[in-house]
């Protein structure tokens, strides 16, 4: 996993940067020009889309400073100055809800995001680095797993935890969030690829036990790569909204993003709602928002890897 | 890789000594690996599956007045749910407010990611690092919240093209209305989603070789045609799968009209095929009609996933592969 380096590429410095510019002829002058203008479409089309993509950011940010009486007044993305009343009110919302739901959504994200990193890791070392009997047929249906619709699962999921008493618990939340097939088929991928043979071979000759292989010898290797694995997950359990929807009752075991739904539906008897709506929107996606700028050169996914390297 | 623990120093005589043991030991690892994996894979994927399909073939028989605690009673119904899912207007209704979102948003988000993904890489644009993270950073951002977003934007009270529509006097219609919602829906998704499917395919093109288009350019390709021609056919199996997580993303929409329906009236209970799921399952307590439904759902997801990987896979695996 190296990281991004858009200075291998890089050709905004001028003409000398272009090979075909550099070529001898009568054409060598306007086909420069022409080079220059061709890149000013490219940079306008980015920009308008990087435009569209930061526009309802843009709005919340501001949004979020306006009283409930400015919301629908003032134009869209004028500022006003009432951020911290919005916070204090949003705060005051039955004792403070709206943070239990921020820590909520973080336990969901993070512990099931580490539970599944350890299961998939396991079963991804498993599959990459043992032959035994029903591999194929394993790893087959892990396969198939990745493509089952994951929601339509949600009723039944629901159906069968209601018959343990598990739901309406933080473990209906969380044990389903930890399987993931795809987890499992990039954990394959990275133990096929990092962790060689040789290494595992040698640890047993000198008469390792085999989880202390995986532990101090497997896991290292194949941490850059689950660490992406966790990405995946963490960001899917983020976003999983029916799974919650359905599951939890108890509006104190709520994630971020149910809470905020519930509150949105309150907003149609008390329009003063929308603005607290708004800024818990804000405040919910920052640390999201702060986790990605700073990681962002892990975030090259190629789905393909397996068609490759598998 | 620099962190490699050091050798175990466990002396070679006795592993020797204990070789069939270990070898046993050996032999059952894997299932271990894989116990815990397996074990929640069974319970959360398998039986589930295997529980829906068994409750799809079930009915409750209220006999009496429905009354008491054991005036409902469950029989085996046949195929009778699937009938009647498959017949049930509002379910066809769906499928077909389904079917238009997903003509609406799945081209379109596909091709301005592949547009992206290729500006990025040809490094001929200004500013492509700020334009790789915005367009990248809805992905940080739920549907749920996403929706919430959108859905005040959409609000002729708060939107800006109102705003403006307003100040010179032109009438804009409501995208809220009942016409026009599925293109609401289907930007929500598109805004949430063409960054991630960009990031994807600009995955893709970086790993591509630069010697194979420094060839071409020499010899006077356009830069078009190095895209045409050379980058997009080797990131062909990369566009096959964001189109197939596309598509299964597609068939289960759920969140964006759910949050958005406080908003408007325009939004049935039922408007995707999964809201219907949900609300016969709680609203109307009948989980058998909600597991036939949700049977339907999986099995043409399946259909069309595989129906799709058929017809593609021909052409864009099978060279790699040989």
């Amino acid at each position: 996993m190296t990281a991004l380096s858009p200075l291998s590429t890089t050709s905004t410095t001028g003409p000398a940067s272009h090979p075909v510019t550099a070529r001898p002829g009568p054409s060598g002058g306007p086909g420069g020009r022409r080079r220059r203008l061709a890149g000013g479409f490219p940079t306008l089309v980015l920009l308008v889309g990087a435009a569209y993509c930061l526009l309802p950011v843009l709005w919340v940010v501001t949004a979020s400073t306006k009283s409930p009486a400015e919301l629908f007044s003032t134009f869209t993305f004028a500022p006003s100055t009432h951020l911290w009343d919005d916070v204090v009110a949003l705060t005051q919302v039955r004792n403070g809800i709206f943070w239990r739901w921020m820590a909520n959504t973080a336990l969901y994200a993070v512990g099931g995001g580490l539970l599944s990193v350890v299961v998939s890791g396991m079963a991804g070392y498993g599959l990459a680095k043992f032959t035994f009997v029903g591999k194929q047929l394993t790893f087959n249906i892990i396969l198939a797993g990745v493509l089952v619709p994951g929601v339509v699962l949600a009723i039944p999921q629901y159906l069968l935890l209601a018959q343990v008493g598990l739901t309406n618990t933080y473990w209906s939340v969380l044990l389903p969030s930890i399987i993931s097939p795809y987890g499992i088929y990039l954990a394959r991928i990275y133990a096929a690829a990092t962790v060689p043979d040789d290494v595992i071979e040698a640890a047993r000759t000198d008469g390792a036990p085999e989880w202390r292989i995986f532990v101090s010898i497997a896991m290292p290797m194949m941490l850059p790569g689950l660490f992406t694995v966790f990405l995946f997950q963490f960001v899917a359990i983020w976003n999983n909204f029916m799974l919650p929807y359905i599951m939890l009752g108890d509006d104190s075991l709520f994630p971020v993003t149910v809470g905020l739904s519930g509150l949105l539906n309150q907003g149609a008897s008390q329009p003063s709602m929308y603005s607290l709506v708004i800024t818990g929107a804000l405040l919910s996606i920052l640390p999201l928002v702060a986790l990605f700028l700073t990681l962002q050169r892990f975030w090259q996914v190629d789905l393909t890897s397996g068609a490759v390297k598998g | 890789m620099t962190q490699l623990a050091s050798p175990p120093t466990t002396v070679a005589p006795r592993a020797a000594a204990s070789r069939s043991g270990a070898w046993r030991r050996r032999s059952l690892a894997p299932y271990v690996y894989l116990a815990p994996a397996m074990t929640l894979f069974v319970l959360f994927l398998a039986l589930p599956i295997g529980y829906a399909v068994y409750l799809s073939l079930r009915a409750a028989r209220v006999s009496g007045l429905g009354l008491g605690k054991n005036s409902r009673t469950e029989v085996w119904a046949g195929f009778d749910n699937y009938a009647r899912a498959l017949g049930d207007p509002d379910f066809l209704a769906s499928v077909g407010r389904v079917a238009l979102y997903g003509l609406l948003l799945v081209p379109t988000m596909l091709g301005l990611a592949l547009v992206f993904a290729l500006l990025l890489d040809s490094g001929k644009a200004r500013g492509r690092g700020f334009a790789r993270l915005s367009i990248f950073l809805p992905y940080a951002v739920p549907a749920v919240i996403a929706s919430l977003l959108w859905g005040f934007l959409y609000l002729p009270g708060v939107s800006p093209v109102t705003f403006v529509a307003d100040r010179i006097g032109v009438a804009v219609p409501d995208i809220l209305s009942s016409g026009l919602v599925v293109f609401a829906i289907a930007n929500i998704g598109l805004w949430g989603g063409v960054g991630f499917n960009m990031i994807v395919i600009y995955t893709a093109l970086k790993a591509i070789p630069r010697e194979l288009f420094e060839a071409a350019r020499l010899d006077g390709c356009s830069e078009a045609g190095v895209a045409w021609r050379i980058k997009i056919p080797i990131v062909t199996p990369s566009l096959i799968l964001t189109f197939l997580f596309s598509m299964i993303a597609t068939l289960q929409v759920f969140a964006e009209p759910m949050t958005l329906r406080p908003l408007t009236n325009t939004i049935a209970s039922t408007w995707s095929p999964l809201m219907k799921v949900y609300r016969d399952a709680f609203t109307r307590d009948d989980v058998y009609s909600a597991a036939a439904t949700s049977v339907v759902i999986a099995v043409a997801t399946f259909a069309l996933s595989f129906g799709f990987l058929r017809l593609v896979s021909s052409r864009a695996f099978s060279q790699e592969n040989s």
